[in-house]
This record gives C-alpha cells, sequence and structure tokens, in this order.
C-alpha cells in the first residue's frame, strides 16, 4: 500500500487492439478487448469494492467482494475475473449485491483484530476502506477458534508479518510469483488452516525470500507492513524521485513527515520499474542519514595530519588555492577530476566542464572507465552511438534472451524479474558465463536453454564462434545486412570470422564450450524471430572488452536483431547512472554527446559557449593519471561521488598513487577510502538531498528530486559551483534545470530535454532532438547513427589474456556482485541489509577446495602476481574447477589488492574478471589486511582528533 | 609515464588492429586511435622510447608509433 491514493484499477491493463463497448452502470465504456469488468468501470470513475485484486497482479476471485450482475446472465460473477464483452450491460450496485458484500466483509471481521485506531495501516488499509464503503455496522459471529493469537514474524530487518491481520487474499504471494518471480511465499493448509507461509514454515529470513518488497507493497492490511511505518507513524506527502543504486533507474515516491523518509514506495508509473522495486531502492535508504554522514567541509596540509573542520568559504580557498598552486609550480596538465556514476547529470557536467574551461585541460574520467567504458568504444564504432539499442520493456518481447557476462536477478534485481517474467512466458535462455548465476537453474521455472560455462577470458573466441557458425551456415539476415550495413566492412568479416580458427571446433580447447553446444546456441539466437542480447561487467571487465562488444554488435547485426522491439544489444549498466556520467562528457577524450575533442566544429562550439580556452588533445583517464603521479607530471585531483581507493584495479598501486600526489579533493557523503588519502574533504549530499537527473541503462533520463534539505547545506552542483567561482571560471547556475538547459543547447541528442518536459512525462528516453519529441525507446530502427547510416562489421580476433595460469598461481579468480551489497558498499554497508551479506567470501570448486584442504568457512589467502588477501571460503559447484570467485563490497576484504593492472586495449577498463591466483588455507590476515586495519584506525584517530577541535 | 605501461597499451592496441590484413590499415588504425585517446605527455614518452630503444614494441605498433611522430 502506499500513502499516494494513486488509483487501482484492480486488474492489469489489456493490450488487445480489438475493443469492445459495455455499459455498466448506464454509463457507456469502450476498452481494450480482455479488460476485466473492474477495471473497465474504473476506468470511468465506478469503484467495485474488492480486496483481492489489485492492477499489478492478475486476477484471482477469491474474496467475492467485486461481485456483479450482467443483464441476461446467471449469479453474480466476480468483476475481477470477468472479461469485458461488446454490449454487455452490468450493475455494480443493489440491494442484492450490498447484502452479499456486507456478508462478505462481516466473515473477514470475524477473524480479524479490531484495534483499527491503534493499528500502523490506519489510514492506509483497504480493509478498512471496504468495510466503509459496504456499510458494516455489526459482526454477528462469535467464533470458537480464531487467527487473532497468531505469531508475529519480525526477522525481516525492514518489515513485519503479522499473520492475526491476514485476511489470506494471497496477494502477497501472487506478487512473489508474478512481479518478483521468486515464489519464496505459499499458501499453505485449507479452509480455516489456510495461511501465508515463507517457503516452507520459515521466517521470512530463512525463506527464499529477497526482500524487494512486492508483498509489502500488495498487502491491503497491515499484515505485511514496513517496520518504519510502524515506529513513525503514516507519511503525510511524498514526492517522486530516481532510485541511487543500479542501472535500472526505479522510480519511487519518497513518503514524508516533514523532512524525514518514512518509506520509499515504488511507483507504479515508473517507466523502468513498473512498480516493482529491490531491497536495496525499496528499504536500504538509511545511510543518507547514518552516523557516518560528514557534514562539515575539512582540510589538512597532509594525510598524516589531523582533520581541521573550516567553513565552507575556507574549505573552497584552499581546494582552489592548492589546485592552482600545483598548476603554477607543475604545469596546466597537472590536475584534473574523476566524476561518478553516482553523481546526477548536472553535477557531471559542471565538473567536466569546470576541468576543460577552468583547470584548461581534459584531465576528466569517470568511474564508467573501470566498468563500461569498452560499451561506449564498441557501441560507437559499430552503430555509431555509445549506448544500448532497447528500452526494458523490449524484453517482453524477445523470443530469444542471450545472457552475457551478467546476473540481473542480482545486479539488476527489477530488469531481472521483468526478464524472468518473459522466461516464463516461453522465451528460450542462452546464458555465457563461468559461474552458474540463478538465471541457469535457480530461479523458480526458470531454465537457461544453454549455458556455457565458459572459462574466464576467452569471450572473444567464444562470440568469434557464434558468428562463425552464423555465416558458415548461412543463417544471416541478408535483407538486413545488405540495407542496413556498411557491405564491404560486412565482406570483410564474413571472409574473417569463417576462418577455421574462429570455428567451435577449434575454439573448444580454449573456452572450454563444447562445439555442439556452442552450435546448437548460435543456431537458436540466430533462428530467433526476435533475438536480445543482455550484457553486463563479464563482458566488458576484460583486457578484450572493446573487442567483446564489437563482437557482439556482429552477430546482433549479421542476424537483423536490431531496429526494432524484442531484440538488440542491451548493456545493463552497473551504477545508476553511468550512461548519463558517459553521456555528459566525462571521458577526458570527449564532450557532451560523445563528440571528440579535436573535432573542430565541436570545439569551437564549446568554446564560444562557455567562453573559454579549451584544450583539442585528450586528457588523462584514471590509471593514466596514477601513473603520472609518479613522475609528478600529475599532482592535484579533485574526486566527486567516487572511491578510487577502492573500487580501482592493484589497490595498492592507487594508494601509491595518491600519497604522491600533493593536493587530493575528495567530496562524498562518507570519509571513504579515498578520503583518507585526501587534503580537502567537501562533504556531498545525498540523493535525497538534491534536484538533478539520471539516466539509466535504457537511456531513459529520470529526475532526482529533493525531498531533504542537505545535511551540509549544499548541494554537490552548487559546491562544484564554488569552487568553479573560487578558481577564477565564473559559473551562476541557479537551479540544476538551468543546467541542463545548457546541455540540451548544446548536445543535439538532447536538445528537446529539459525539466518541464521530465516533469510533464515523468522521464525521457535520448536521442531527444526537438522540442516536439518524447524521446526514442529504441535506437537505429531506420539506420544507424554513424556518418553513412550504416552499422560496421569490425574484426574481433580472439587475443589471449596476458594474465596466465601457471604453477604459482593455478586458478583463475573473477570477480562480481551480490543482491543486498551495491558497488564498494559504502551506502549498503550503512544500512540493514548487512543481515543478508555482511563480509565477501570466496567461492571455491568443492574438487579445488579438497585439493588444499580447505573447508567451509575456513580462512584462505589468496594470492595473485600483484598482492594478497584472506577472505574466508564458500565451496560451491556454482563455479567451476579452476576458477574461484568473490564480491568487493567491504574494504577490509582487499579484491582489489589481488587484481592486476592489465586492462582493455582500447579503453583502458580494468581486466577484473580474469586473475592468475594460489588458494591456500591461512589462520591471520594478509599483511596488507593488518596495514590497512591500522592505517584505517590512524585516520579515523585524526578525523576524531580534527572534531574535537573544531 | 610509466614506459612498460606505455608499451603494453600500444602492443594491446597493435593486437587489435592486426586482424586488418592490410598491415597499412592496421597501422593507421592504430595511429589514429593513439592520437584520439592518448595525453601528450603519453605520446610524448613512447615517440621518445622508439627512437631511443623501441625493441619491446611490436613492429605493427612500431609503424604506429613513428607515424604518430611524424603527425
Amino acid at each position: 500500500m502506499s500513502i499516494n491514493k494513486e488509483q487501482d484499477f484492480g486488474t492489469p491493463a489489456s493490450s488487445a487492439a480489438q475493443l469492445v463497448t459495455l455499459e455498466i452502470d448506464g454509463f457507456k465504456v469502450t476498452v481494450p478487448e480482455g479488460t476485466s469488468i473492474m477495471r473497465a468501470a474504473a476506468t470511468i470513475g465506478i469503484d467495485i469494492p474488492k480486496l483481492c485484486a489489485t492492477d499489478s497482479i492478475e486476477p484471482f476471485g477469491s474474496c467475492r467482494l467485486c461481485v456483479v450482475q450482467i443483464e441476461g446472465g446467471r449469479g453474480m460473477p466476480a468483476s475481477c475475473t470477468t472479461p469485458a464483452a461488446e454490449g454487455l450491460k452490468v450493475v455494480t450496485q443493489n440491494q442484492k449485491l450490498a447484502e452479499v458484500r456486507r456478508g462478505v466483509m462481516e466473515l473477514y471481521i470475524s477473524d480479524h483484530p479490531l484495534d483499527c485506531l491503534t493499528c500502523s495501516a490506519n489510514g492506509d488499509c483497504e480493509l478498512q476502506d471496504m468495510a466503509g464503503a459496504v456499510g458494516l455496522r455489526e459482526v454477528r459471529y462469535n467464533p470458537i477458534e480464531t487467527h487473532l493469537d497468531a505469531v508475529k514474524d519480525e526477522s525481516n530487518p525492514y518489515f513485519s508479518f503479522d499473520p492475526s491481520k491476514c485476511i489470506v487474499c494471497s496477494r502477497c504471494v501472487r506478487a512473489c510469483e508474478e512481479t518478483q518471480g521468486t515464489f519464496a511465499l505459499t499458501i499453505d493448509g485449507r479452509g480455516f488452516d489456510s495461511k501465508v507461509s515463507p517457503s516452507q514454515n520459515q521466517s521470512f529470513m530463512d525463506s527464499e525470500c529477497v526482500s524487494c518488497g512486492a508483498c509489502v507493497q500488495a498487502c491491503p492490511t497491515a499484515t505485511l507492513m514496513e517496520k518504519s511505518v510502524i515506529d513513525h507513524g503514516q507519511p503525510e506527502h511524498s514526492i517522486i524521485t530516481t532510485c541511487a543504486y543500479c542501472g535500472v533507474g526505479c522510480s519511487f515516491r519518497a513518503e514524508m513527515k516533514g523532512e524525514q523518509v518514512i518509506r520509499m514506495v515504488p511507483n507504479k508509473d515508473g517507466k523502468a520499474n513498473h512498480g516493482h522495486s529491490c531491497v536495496k531502492g525499496r528499504f536500504a535508504f538509511g545511510y543518507a542519514t547514518h552516523k557516518d554522514r560528514m557534514t562539515k567541509p575539512m582540510i589538512r596540509a597532509n594525510i598524516k595530519d589531523p582533520w581541521q573542520e573550516v567553513s565552507w568559504e575556507e574549505a573552497i580557498n584552499y581546494a582552489a588555492s592548492e589546485l592552482m598552486r600545483i598548476q603554477a609550480k607543475y604545469g596546466k596538465g597537472s590536475i584534473g577530476g574523476i566524476t561518478s556514476s553516482r553523481c546526477t547529470n548536472e553535477e557531471v557536467y559542471i565538473m567536466q566542464k569546470l576541468i576543460r574551461a577552468g583547470f584548461g585541460n581534459n584531465n576528466v574520467d569517470t568511474c564508467a572507465r573501470v566498468c563500461h567504458s569498452p560499451t561506449g568504444y564498441g557501441l560507437k564504432q559499430t552503430f555509431g552511438e555509445s549506448s544500448g539499442t532497447q528500452d526494458f520493456d523490449s524484453v517482453m518481447k524477445a523470443d530469444v534472451i542471450m545472457v552475457i557476462g551478467a546476473n540481473p536477478t542480482d545486479g539488476h534485481p527489477v530488469f531481472g524479474s521483468q526478464m524472468k517474467k518473459r522466461l516464463r512466458q516461453g522465451a528460450k535462455l542462452i546464458v555465457i558465463d563461468p559461474r552458474e548465476i540463478d538465471l541457469v537453474k535457480n530461479s523458480p521455472h526458470v531454465t537457461a536453454n544453454y549455458h556455457l560455462k565458459l572459462r574466464p577470458g576467452t569471450n572473444v573466441a567464444l562470440i568469434n564462434a557464434i558468428g562463425h557458425v552464423i555465416v558458415t551456415e548461412k543463417l544471416m539476415d541478408e535483407v538486413f545486412v545488405n540495407d542496413r550495413c556498411d557491405i564491404a566492412s560486412f565482406a570483410k568479416w564474413e571472409t574473417f570470422i569463417a576462418q577455421e580458427h574462429n570455428s567451435p571446433e577449434a575454439t573448444e580447447a580454449i573456452t572450454g564450450v563444447t562445439a555442439s553446444t556452442l552450435r546448437e546456441a548460435a543456431r537458436l539466437y540466430a533462428r530467433a524471430n526476435n533475438g536480445a542480447i543482455y550484457y553486463g561487467l563479464g563482458v566488458t571487465e576484460h583486457s578484450q572488452g572493446s573487442t567483446m562488444v564489437i563482437g557482439i554488435a556482429n552477430i546482433a547485426m549479421a542476424t537483423g536483431n536490431l531496429g526494432r522491439d524484442g531484440v538488440g544489444v542491451n548493456p545493463l549498466r552497473g551504477q545508476n547512472n553511468v550512461q548519463g556520467s558517459c553521456d555528459m562528457g566525462s571521458f577526458p577524450h570527449e564532450f557532451p554527446g560523445y563528440r571528440h575533442v579535436s573535432d573542430p566544429d565541436t570545439h569551437k562550439l564549446f568554446e564560444t559557449a562557455w567562453q573559454a580556452e579549451l584544450s583539442n588533445e585528450p586528457g588523462l583517464r584514471i590509471p593514466n593519471m596514477f601513473d603520472a603521479a609518479f613522475d609528478k607530471s600529475f599532482m592535484g585531483l579533485y574526486c566527486e561521488g567516487e572511491d578510487i581507493a577502492q573500487s580501482d584495479p592493484d589497490i595498492q598501486h592507487v594508494h601509491a598513487a595518491l600519497r604522491s600526489m600533493e593536493c587530493v579533493i575528495v567530496q562524498d557523503i562518507f570519509l571513504n577510502e579515498t578520503a583518507k588519502f585526501a587534503h580537502v574533504f567537501l562533504p556531498g549530499a545525498s540523493f535525497l538531498e538534491k534536484n538533478g537527473t539520471f539516466t539509466n541503462a535504457e537511456r531513459r533520463i529520470s529526475p532526482v528530486r529533493k525531498v531533504m534539505s542537505p545535511l551540509t547545506g549544499y548541494q554537490d552542483w552548487e559546491v562544484t559551483q564554488m569552487l568553479s567561482n573560487a578558481m577564477g571560471y565564473p559559473m551562476n547556475y541557479k537551479h540544476p534545470s538551468e543546467i541542463m538547459a545548457e546541455i540540451a543547447s548544446l548536445t543535439p541528442t538532447f536538445a528537446g530535454v529539459s525539466y518541464e518536459k521530465i516533469d510533464q512525462l515523468g522521464s525521457v528516453q535520448w536521442p531527444c532532438y526537438d522540442e516536439d519529441s518524447v524521446g526514442t525507446p529504441i535506437m537505429h530502427e531506420e539506420t544507424f547513427m554513424r556518418d553513412n547510416g550504416k552499422g560496421l562489421f569490425m574484426l574481433t580476433e580472439y587475443v589471449a589474456s596476458a594474465e596466465r595460469t601457471s604453477r604459482n598461481f593455478p586458478l583463475i579468480l573473477t570477480t562480481g556482485r551480490i543482491l543486498s551489497q551495491y558497488n564498494v558498499g559504502a551506502q549498503t554497508r550503512r544500512t540493514k541489509n548487512n543481515a543478508w551479506h555482511a563480509e565477501d567470501r570466496l567461492e571455491i570448486h568443492p574438487h579445488d577446495a579438497e585439493d588444499r584442504g580447505v573447508k567451509n568457512e575456513d580462512w584462505v589467502g589468496i594470492k595473485s602476481r600483484a598482492g594478497e588477501t584472506v577472505l574466508r571460503a564458500l565451496i560451491t559447484d556454482r563455479v567451476q574447477p579452476g576458477v574461484v570467485y568473490t564480491t568487493f563490497h567491504f574494504p577490509e576484504s582487499g579484491a582489489n589488492v589481488i587484481t592486476t593492472d592489465n586492462s582493455d586495449w582500447a579503453t583502458n577498463c580494468p581486466e577484473y574478471k580474469v586473475t592468475a591466483v594460489q588458494i591456500s588455507k591461512v589462520s591471520q590476515p594478509s599483511e596488507w589486511q593488518e596495514k590497512y586495519q591500522a592505517f584505517t584506525e590512524t585516520q579515523l584517530d585524526l578525523l576524531e582528533q580534527g572534531i574535537s577541535n573544531g | 609515464m610509466k614506459i612498460k605501461t606505455l608499451i603494453r597499451m600500444a602492443n594491446d592496441i597493435g593486437d587489435f588492429f592486426n586482424a586488418e590484413s592490410n598491415k597499412e590499415v592496421a597501422a593507421e588504425g592504430i595511429t589514429k586511435h593513439i592520437l584520439r585517446s592518448w595525453d601528450p605527455r603519453m605520446r610524448r614518452d613512447i615517440i621518445t622510447y622508439l627512437k631511443e630503444d623501441g625493441s619491446e614494441l611490436s613492429a605493427l605498433a612500431k609503424v604506429a608509433v613513428s607515424r604518430l611522430d611524424q603527425s
């Protein structure tokens, strides 16, 4: 339920083209065929009483409250399960119906606590509303047996389950099945004994429940209720904003009491999430007011000094003077900045503007460097634009879904649920991943038709083999290729890919995937009416990440799986604003809109608009900045919202580089790992405290709205603006909408984007070329965005990673993420999500564990050529022999102590997914972990001293 | 800049373009890629390395880097 009384139509909309006209209570209504009578009535403002129906799930017809009478029909059918039909005459209110409804309600209330005044749902209870609607005035029954003493389940940290208030309407059960696709809930028992049961009569926490909140949202009573509502009461107003976690970009209603967020409720009208959510967006927002939040600016001359709390003015002036001092001493190119996918579009835009126009160089980069930069490169080269091709809803038209190096149910859970829904409808699934993700066989009623369990680092050999099958077995869409693609490049690729060394039989020894299986999977994709590819960091974070993205684009073009609903190449972006931060020009070689800094027209456009002399040379990428720090050519860094000291590879190298710099400025909501190496700390605002926009993985620009005042007094864009002004480059924006207006004026793909349009439509997908455009859900429908409009095939020779296994390092480590934690964990570790995942573990196959005498939960040392750390072992056959896996959500885990500095040839995206390691049983933390612990304690002490003195 | 890193980067770029059978086109691809994505100080250092040693650069990368010097 939700404080916002948005209309509930009772049953889902029908997408049928055929219309029918009927009469309800004397009013004519025309609706698509298949629409329920309940929904048809709701569309003309007639609310039929209901309890078991809600428009997010299919009708069930169990409560009998929604009965109606149909002229010429028999009995009283349930309006939720009875479809509207041509010429029907329906009556929703008469004496007979009223008596039946009162009888139904009387039975419900006879086994329901009468504690409405003290109930947490008071004011937001559908049972209460229906009792009023049907005019229930007495309960004549005095049952001998009731459920009123049923015991509460308080195991979930975010919501309570009180079965004494349950009316067994099954809305929670159906939401878990239909919306989330987890099937964790069931109705156990029959008749009077019927009750909602998580798994096999387990507690919610012990069950398969993933805490997405769909059941809580669906519950019409106080049975499933947010603990925050129980604690604080009903919210009194709500504001629509966008989640700050993954790249799905779910729309939420922040439900408030004054400036306190009571709960985050998924927005039914959200076009990315359609009213669904995951455990992070729905519940894990408490970090915004966590005691660790930093709210005062601080400075220090040396990282061995205590922090000193200072005024904003002093901090900004100190930061500006240090940056200018460094430039005077080491040169114009000696400073730069790093933006983050956690920043809004507007923040990123003015950050890169400050660097290009204020610093006078192009040393700006973003955390997409370490995740999806190969997507930007590969798709720009082949399709002409650095973005995915579809909207999320497109998956509902896919017949064959290929998931490569992604784990949607954990990394992009709300889209994962939508994908599972399509798979349950019968779409076929090919999973290409070294590890057995949940979609392979651990999601109810979903099984991968093929799981190509390849060896880490062999993606390109595998995609080439798929291309080989497509070409040599003549599975191409020749019409598409001839009409839409660059024919010369296709001819070259066709010759290349048909070579024997790309055949499945030849690549089998490289990938470990049997030729026959690969051929079958390739045929399945190529022959699909609609074949759609979804991929993640398992594609990009390799030394051949860009080559693999190109390989994916090649097979999609060859099979004609582009330019319409149900197909496409879809990068699943890790963080909320990866797409946006890239769009906004935060790469060192590109202005906003992916235009190269050396392009004369673009260069002139920005010089004129920004009234500044701009460099036309590419700047330093993040890893280049670190290297340049050692030769003293890069000595000052402004880092906003990104924790490079935890998230970047070969972390000891990163730490040494940060120590080498003379001024590190960190702007963040917490004293993160990078801040421990900083000289200036500028406290940031959480997504709840600022206005702006995020752009999700489907290019959807959605509003971020301030629901509470910034704890620091400033929104982040204001801080960057103050720094810019202090450095002598004036900025005078009054509101982020002005920044977006400037972006639109300078970027053709954003030309039609405005805050007014976003407010009006809820969100806008770029490209949006003019005022009249409502955006572009599907790209490349008529032509590709390359200069000649044709898709470009490129050659993708497989080159083995330089990171090889050896006698000393016989296993391959690959990394990933888990549902309950997010990225470096700075946010989710400061929430109750730790109840699900309180530490990173090392997954190891039983054979490898046995060889090393490792038992479950043993501490194991993980040693690579770059470093060593210690984690606890989790023995599982989800990983294949020879491969180990871990997550990187906790800094003390030191996952990136082990990863190497190998990177993608085109973009320097790190090769996180392939590190040769050895595993051994140990009894104490690694040397690095001990040093890290000591360093952290020192830094916290220096912080404490600063606060005490402040 | 760390020259070993730059050598590896240049060779890795070379490995991608090496798939092109026309080595003129391949070398041009490498040169263009470096020009469009490397900071000038990185380009300066790899050119200096080629002039002073160059032994660890692949044959194709050498051609491409020498063209960088002329561009």
